[in-house]
C-alpha cells in the first residue's frame, strides 16, 4: 500500500529463480465419495497476501485446515519452506491460524490468550510480557488486557485472535474469513489495517474469503475456487480483466456475457457473430479456438459507452431501451433491454451533477472499444 | 380465563410443594420433640435439643456417618476420573472399535436394577477373593468399588453431554499455538468443562451417600453406612434420633447444593466467553 519497496518485490511468481515458500502439490481431500478439495496445486511466495476466494462450500476452509495440519490430505502433499509437512502435527508447524470463529479461550483474559502461544515455546517471562504488550498495542487493545473474551465486542475479539496468531511471529499466517463478523465500515478499515500489519511484519498471509471485494482489496494474488478446484489464480487485475472462464468472469464483479460464433479468426483480431447482441463483436487480439466454435465475449458494465446518438462503427454496437436505473451516488447502474431481448448492465460514473440525462424507457445506443471484450472458450 | 388459570396453577403448585415438603417439615419439627415417642408431641418440654445431644453420643451412628463420608468422597473422586475419561472418549472419538460396547457398558448401570448390580458385584468380589485373595473380605474397599461402577455412569453422561456442545476449534487453536494434545486437555478442555465435572462429583457423592441396596450387598460386618444403620434402626421402631439425623442431613445437603450452585454459576460465567453456552 503506497510502499514503493513493496511494489518492486511485487511479482515473485513470475520469477522462476525464486523458490516458493509454500508448495501445494496435487492436493486432494475426500470425505467419503465427496471431494472437498480436488487436485489443487499452488505456489505461495514469501511475504505475499494470497486470497482463496470462492462460494460457500467450495472447500476453502478444508484447504486451509490441511495447511494448518488439522486435516490429513487424502493424496498430494504440502511443502513449507521446502519441508514436507505430511505427518507433521499442527503444534510443530511453523504456521499459525486465525479461526473462522476466533476460538478465543473463554477462561483466559485477553493477555493470557495472547501469551498462550509464547508460553508453549517456553519464552522467558519478561520477554513474553514485552511481546504481548507490544502486540496488544499494535492491534490497539492496550486498555483491554485484563478483560475476558465475553466482555469484548466482535471487532475487539477479532483483533485478539489476530494478535494471538501474530505474536508467535509465524512465517505463514492462515486467516479463515478474518473479517466475517464485522460490519461494512469496520471491515474496510480493518482490511487496510491488516495490509499494513502484514507489510510491517513481513508475514505470508493466506486469507480465505467469500467476499470478492475483500479479496480484491487484500490480495496480491487471488485463487478462485469452485467445487474444490482452483479455477484461476492471479493478481486482482488479471482475474478481473483477463478471466479465463465464464465462471471467473461472472464470479468477480458483474459482467455481460454474449454467446456467439467465431466468424473471423486472424492472429491480430477476431470477429464474433452474436445473436444475443444482434450484431458482431470485434476483438483486437487473436485467440486460440476452432473456427465456427461457440465462444463467449465478456464485457464489463463500466466499459460500455451509452449514448443517445448512433456510434460510428457497426461492430461492438447495439441498440436498446433503458429498463431500469439504480442511483448509487458515485455511479449509476442502467439495465438496458436490447432489441434481441437480452438485458445488459451498464454503469456510468456520476462525474457531474447534471450529466446528459438518460431516463427510463429511453432508446439508447451501446458501444465499446475493441480492447474491452474478453473472449472465453469455456 | 387468565385469573382462573392462575388460580389453578397456584393450587397445583401449593399441593405439589406440600406433598414434597410437608413430610420433611414435620420431621424437622419432631426432631425438637422431647417425647421418646416420635408420633406424640410433648408440648410441656418441647422444643428441646435433647436428641441432638443424644445423637452426638451415639457411636454407632457417628461411625456409620464417617464410613459413608469416606466411601462417598473416594467414590466421587474415582468416578469423576473414570467418568471424565470415558465421557471424553465417547464424545471425541466418533468411530472406534468397541465404541458401542463402551457406551453400552457405561450407561447400563443407569438402567440396571440395583439388586442385580449389587448381587453380581458381590459374586464377583467373592470369586476374586477365592482366586487371587483380593479384596480380602468385604468392607469399605468393596463398597467403594461397587459405588464407583454405577456413579461413574452418571459422570460419563454429564461429561459427555457437556463435551458435545464444546467448540472443538478451541482445542485446535491451542494445538496450533504449540500445545501438544495432552497439554491441551489439561489447560484448555478441563478448565472449560470443570463446572460439569464438579456437578458430576456432587452427583456421584450424593448417589453414594444415600445408596442402601448395593451397599448392603457389598459391605462387610464392621462397615455399615449411614443408610444401612438408619434402615436397621427404623425396622425396630423410629427413634427421635433418626429425625435429628435426617434434619442435619437435609441442612448439610441444602447448604451444599446452594453453595455449589452459586459456585458453579460463577465458574460457568467465568469459563464461558461464548454467549451461546
Ligand atoms: N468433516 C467433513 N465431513 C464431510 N464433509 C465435509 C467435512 N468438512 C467439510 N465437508 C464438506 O466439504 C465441503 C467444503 O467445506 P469447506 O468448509 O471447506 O467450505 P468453505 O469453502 O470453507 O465454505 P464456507 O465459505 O461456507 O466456509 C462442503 O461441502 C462440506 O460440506
Ligand atoms: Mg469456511
Amino acid at each position: 500500500m503506497g510502499n514503493p519497496a513493496g511494489l518492486v518485490k511485487a511479482a515473485p511468481w513470475k520469477d522462476p529463480g525464486v523458490r516458493p515458500y509454500v508448495e501445494i502439490e496435487h492436493l486432494t481431500k475426500s470425505f467419503g465419495d465427496f471431494k472437498a478439495v480436488d487436485d489443487v496445486s499452488l505456489r505461495i511466495y514469501k511475504g505475499e497476501i494470497f486470497c482463496l476466494l470462492g462460494p460457500s462450500g467450495c472447500g476453502k476452509t478444508t484447504l486451509l485446515r490441511m495447511l494448518g495440519g488439522f486435516e490429513t490430505p487424502t493424496s498430494g502433499r504440502i511443502l513449507i519452506d521446502g519441508e514436507d509437512m505430511t505427518g507433521v502435527p499442527p503444534y510443530e508447524r511453523p504456521v499459525n491460524m486465525m479461526f473462522q470463529s476466533y476460538a478465543l479461550f473463554p477462561h483466559m483474559t485477553v493477555e493470557q490468550n495472547v501469551a498462550f502461544g509464547l508460553k508453549q515455546d517456553r519464552v522467558p517471562k519478561v520477554e513474553i510480557a514485552e511481546r504481548v504488550a507490544a502486540m496488544l498495542a499494535l492491534v490497539k487493545l492496550d486498555g483491554l488486557a485484563r478483560r475476558k473474551p465475553h466482555q469484548l465486542s466482535g471487532g475487539q475479539r477479532q483483533r485478539v485472535a489476530l494478535a494471538r496468531a501474530l505474536v508467535k511471529r509465524p512465517k505463514l499466517l492462515l486467516l479463515d474469513e478474518p473479517l466475517g463478523a464485522l460490519d461494512k465500515k469496520l471491515r474496510e478499515h480493518t482490511q487496510f489495517e491488516l495490509i499494513s500489519l502484514q507489510d510491517q511484519l513481513g508475514v505470508t498471509f493466506v486469507v480465505v474469503t467469500h467476499d470478492q471485494e475483500e479479496a480484491m482489496t487484500l490480495a496480491g494474488r487471488i485463487g478462485v475456487m469452485n467445487h474444490g478446484e482452483i479455477v484461476q489464480a492471479g493478481t486482482p487485475t488479471e482475474i478481473y480483466e483477463f478471466p479465463t472462464s465464464r465462471y471467473v468472469a461472472d464470479f468477480i464483479g458483474s459482467v455481460n456475457i454474449f454467446e456467439g460464433k467465431l466468424v473471423e479468426d486472424e492472429p491480430e483480431y477476431v470477429r464474433i457473430r452474436s445473436d444475443e447482441l444482434g450484431g458482431t463483436i470485434y476483438v483486437s487480439h487473436g485467440i486460440s479456438a476452432a473456427p465456427e466454435a461457440t465462444v463467449w465475449a465478456a464485457v464489463r458494465p463500466e466499459k460500455i459507452f451509452m449514448s443517445t446518438s448512433a456510434p460510428a462503427s457497426a461492430d461492438n454496437a447495439a441498440h436498446g431501451v433503458v429498463q431500469d436505473i439504480a442511483y448509487l451516488g458515485d455511479l449509476s447502474i442502467y439495465r438496458v433491454k436490447l432489441d434481441s431481448g437480452k438485458v445488459v448492465r451498464v454503469t456510468r460514473p456520476n462525474t457531474t451533477r447534471h450529466a446528459e440525462s438518460i431516463t427510463w424507457d429511453q432508446p439508447v445506443f451501446l458501444s465499446w472499444d475493441a480492447t474491452s471484450p474478453v473472449v472465453l472458450t469455456t | 380465563m387468565n385469573a382462573r388459570r392462575s388460580f389453578f396453577v397456584l393450587t397445583a403448585l401449593a399441593f405439589g410443594f406440600a406433598f414434597l415438603y410437608l413430610p420433611i417439615l414435620s420431621m424437622v419439627v419432631f426432631s425438637f420433640n422431647a417425647s421418646k415417642l416420635v408420633t406424640v408431641w410433648d408440648a410441656a418440654n418441647s422444643p428441646t435439643l435433647k436428641w441432638y445431644r443424644a445423637l452426638l453420643d451415639n457411636e454407632e451412628i457417628l461411625g456409620a456417618a464417617w464410613i459413608s463420608l469416606k466411601v462417598g468422597v473416594i467414590n466421587a473422586c474415582g468416578a469423576v476420573i473414570l467418568g471424565t475419561l470415558a465421557g471424553f472418549g465417547l464424545a471425541r472419538f466418533r468411530r472406534f472399535r468397541g465404541r458401542f460396547t463402551l457406551s453400552a457398558m457405561t450407561t447400563a448401570p443407569l438402567v440396571m436394577p440395583e439388586v442385580i448390580t449389587g448381587l453380581s458385584l458381590l459374586l464377583l468380589f467373592v470369586a476374586l477373593e477365592q482366586a487371587i485373595g483380593w479384596p480380602a473380605g468385604r468392607g469399605v474397599t468393596t463398597m467403594t468399588i461397587a459405588h464407583m461402577t454405577f456413579s461413574m455412569a452418571y459422570v460419563t453422561v454429564v461429561v459427555q453431554s457437556r463435551l458435545s456442545s464444546f467448540d472443538i476449534s478451541l482445542e485446535e487453536a491451542a494445538m496450533d499455538l504449540g500445545a501438544p494434545p495432552v497439554k491441551v486437555f489439561f489447560v484448555i478442555t478441563l478448565p472449560i468443562i470443570f463446572p460439569a465435572i464438579l456437578a458430576g462429583w456432587l452427583l456421584a457423592f450424593t448417589l453414594s451417600w444415600d445408596d442402601l441396596v448395593i451397599s448392603s450387598f457389598t459391605s462387610g460386618p464392621a462397615s455399615s453406612t449411614l443408610p444401612m444403620v438408619v434402615f436397621s434402626k427404623v425396622r425396630l421402631g423410629v427413634s427421635p434420633e433418626i429425625n435429628v439425623l435426617a434434619t442435619l442431613t437435609i441442612t448439610v445437603v441444602t447448604t451444599m447444593i446452594v453453595g455449589a450452585s452459586l459456585w458453579m454459576a460463577r465458574l460457568e460465567k467465568a469459563a464461558s466467553g461464548a454467549p451461546e453456552t
